[in-house]
């Protein structure tokens, strides 16, 4: 069992969601393994500041609304606390994604056990026609950063 | 005018040949009541969790071995998000960092003239096979404003094969698919019928002048036949040609094949560049595979997945089973191309070989010849023929003993055609298309013949 250091920025319930600090493009891949194993700030580095196109793009992404200057802040303040990461040194060590990396993946026959409970699943749709969901035609994207109302515009 | 070489890739998904889905026990078939073949999970309501089919592992590892990739005996499951109705969790179960098998090869077999008499073979280079979820079904109302979901295929297992952009027009892009789908249904891992949605193929297009750097390239969907793949790639190939050729450029765009027009247009614009953010899939741990020397001793059999034992029990693939019918029969390998073309065709031939004298050389115009275009100008398959292997192998037999001239074979054969239930030796005896075989019979007719034309006689011997 590992030991996490919990730092002063902890938060009860969910916190804004991590943004990748880097722009990922199509497919952007978790690059990582970053040692930048000589931090030792212990929690107080520097804040770094996130551009108005990745919270605009973030906003887009995640369909997430900072609504105002204190989201954005908390945003900030999350990226420095897990910035802590980067004070370990993690020279020849493989990254660990899965806590679960040791379990084995349990296979299941091949066998039907399940569906057929179109009425118990239609139940909580606000619309459906002929036992089909019914959806918004296509994607409704979110409006441009000039043309929607937000604080964002201002910064 | 500096020459251009056209470049191609492709992504197939193969719809996985199972009862169930990839991570949930709802069933896999096609054509059923709008969302009744969907589980909670595949529904993404809150609580449920991924169980992973053993049977879409084993499809997987049969596929890449069989187009001889390296199968990764650790392989991870990824989140790919993104927003659509018929993705109800918002994410699409993948293998984006480490899919279960890589570099492998396709050999694939092409006609160089039309009369198809000679064959060149090229290979196209295989980056990597993933297991993957399929999505729900969009039914696009554009009269009322809305889009109807039905998540019956939601979750079903998929691979997607990636091939490399070793090809080079529309020809080879069909031959390659063509035989990639003869391997699936061989294999069995999916049956890869277009039609029905089981095998989809994207192509990447682009072009560039020899010795420069390859140019950009489109992305081209909506392809749902292996004949319209040729086309729309070809089309794409040219289009792009004459934009640059007119000092346009190429946007790295969509573009979706019309087939009724024959070209292809732009989709509409997903909001710019995707972001898909992937991440590990949290609930699912490394998928481990093994092989004989690395099989775990106390594990239950259930729970392990021995690459070896799936090896040694791969059926012949098609290019082993042309091998072995030109060794066996003699024919050509061109005809051996068109026997494994067509569903049942070869059994149909080998069944006939058995039945009847005649040397399988000879056999297979008869196939190749006349069956096979009956079959087609009726739009039948071989299953569906109404001349069956026993009654051209009987057929054949009165031929080969020279009980019938040839020319009444044919005659014969469209009389089968009918499917009335005749035997070819009924039909032979009721057009009296017999040959005579009695010696004396023939002097006879003969003589008669001579002597009812007395004056043509003399006329003869007189020279």
């Amino acid at each position: 069992m590992r030991a996490l250091l919990l730092g002063r920025w902890l938060r009860a319930g969910p916190g804004p969601p991590r943004p990748e600090s880097r722009n990922g493009g199509n497919g952007g891949h978790r690059g990582n393994g970053g040692h930048r194993g000589n931090g030792g700030n212990g929690g107080h580095g520097p804040l770094r500041k996130v551009s108005v196109e990745v919270l605009d793009h973030l906003e887009h992404l995640a369909l997430v609304d900072f609504r105002d200057s204190e989201g954005v802040e908390r945003l900030h303040k999350a990226i420095q606390f897990a910035d802590q990461l980067h004070e370990v040194n993690t020279d020849g060590v493989e990254p660990m994604d899965s806590v679960l990396e040791d379990r084995c993946l349990y296979l299941r026959e091949d066998d039907v056990t399940e569906g057929n409970c179109t009425k118990e699943l239609l139940e909580n749709a606000r619309e459906k026609v002929e036992e089909y969901f019914v959806a918004p035609p296509g994607n409704i994207p979110l409006p441009k950063l000039e043309e929607r109302e937000t604080f964002l515009q201002g910064s | 005018l500096a020459p251009w070489v056209p470049v191609v890739g492709l992504e197939i998904h193969a719809q996985i040949s199972s009862n169930s889905k990839l991570f949930s026990g709802s069933q896999v078939q096609f054509a059923a009541p709008p969302n009744s073949l969907v589980s909670f999970f595949d529904a993404s309501l809150p609580g449920t969790l991924p169980v992973l089919n053993r049977r879409c592992v084993e499809a997987a590892v049969m596929t890449g071995l069989a187009l001889n990739c390296s199968i990764n005996k650790k392989s991870l499951f990824d989140r790919k998000h993104y927003f659509y109705a018929d993705l109800p969790a918002g994410y699409q179960i993948t293998q984006q960092r480490v899919p279960i098998a890589v570099n492998g090869c396709l050999s694939y077999s092409l006609c160089i003239d039309s009369k198809m008499s000679q064959m060149v073979t090229k290979t196209v280079r295989i980056k990597q096979i993933q297991l993957e979820q399929d999505s729900g079904k969009s039914l696009h109302d554009d009269t009322r404003s809305q889009t109807l979901v039905d998540l019956n295929r939601a979750g079903v297992g998929l691979m997607e094969v990636v091939m490399e952009p070793d090809m080079c027009c529309g020809e080879e892009a069909a031959a390659a698919v063509r035989e990639l789908q003869l391997i699936l249904q061989t294999l069995g891992s999916s049956q890869a019928v277009m039609a029905e949605g089981q095998l989809r193929v994207d192509a990447n297009v682009s072009v560039h002048h020899p010795g420069e750097p390859y140019g950009v390239r489109t992305e081209v969907k909506n392809i749902n036949s292996i004949r319209f793949l040729a086309k729309a790639i070809d089309y794409e190939i040219q289009r792009q040609i004459e934009e640059l050729e007119n000092g346009g450029t190429i946007l790295n765009e969509t573009r979706a094949f019309d087939s009724k027009l024959g070209c292809t247009v732009p989709m509409r614009d997903k909001e710019g560049k995707q972001d898909y953010r992937f991440m590990p899939e949290p609930n699912l741990p490394p998928l481990i595979l093994y092989d004989t020397k690395s099989l775990p001793a106390n594990m239950n059999h259930q729970q392990v997945i021995n690459i070896d034992w799936i090896h040694e029990r791969l059926p012949d693939l098609p290019s082993v089973k042309r091998k072995k019918l030109v060794e066996k029969y003699g024919i050509l390998p061109e005809h051996s191309f068109t026997l494994l073309n067509e569903d049942g065709l070869a059994e149909f031939f080998e069944s006939v070989v058995k039945r009847t004298q005649m040397k399988p050389k000879k056999v297979i115009g008869w196939i190749l010849n006349d069956l096979l275009s009956y079959l087609k100008q009726h739009s039948l398959t071989v299953k569906e023929s109404p001349v069956s292997s026993f009654l051209l192998g009987d057929l054949l037999n009165l031929l080969e003993k020279k009980e019938i001239s040839s020319t009444a074979a044919k005659q014969v054969f469209a009389e089968l055609w009918k499917g009335e239930g005749k035997t070819p030796l009924e039909i032979v005896k009721e057009q009296k298309l017999g040959l005579l075989q009695d010696q004396k019979e023939l002097e006879q007719i003969c003589q008669a013949v001579i002597d009812g034309q007395e004056n043509e006689v003399i006329m003869m011997m007189l020279g």
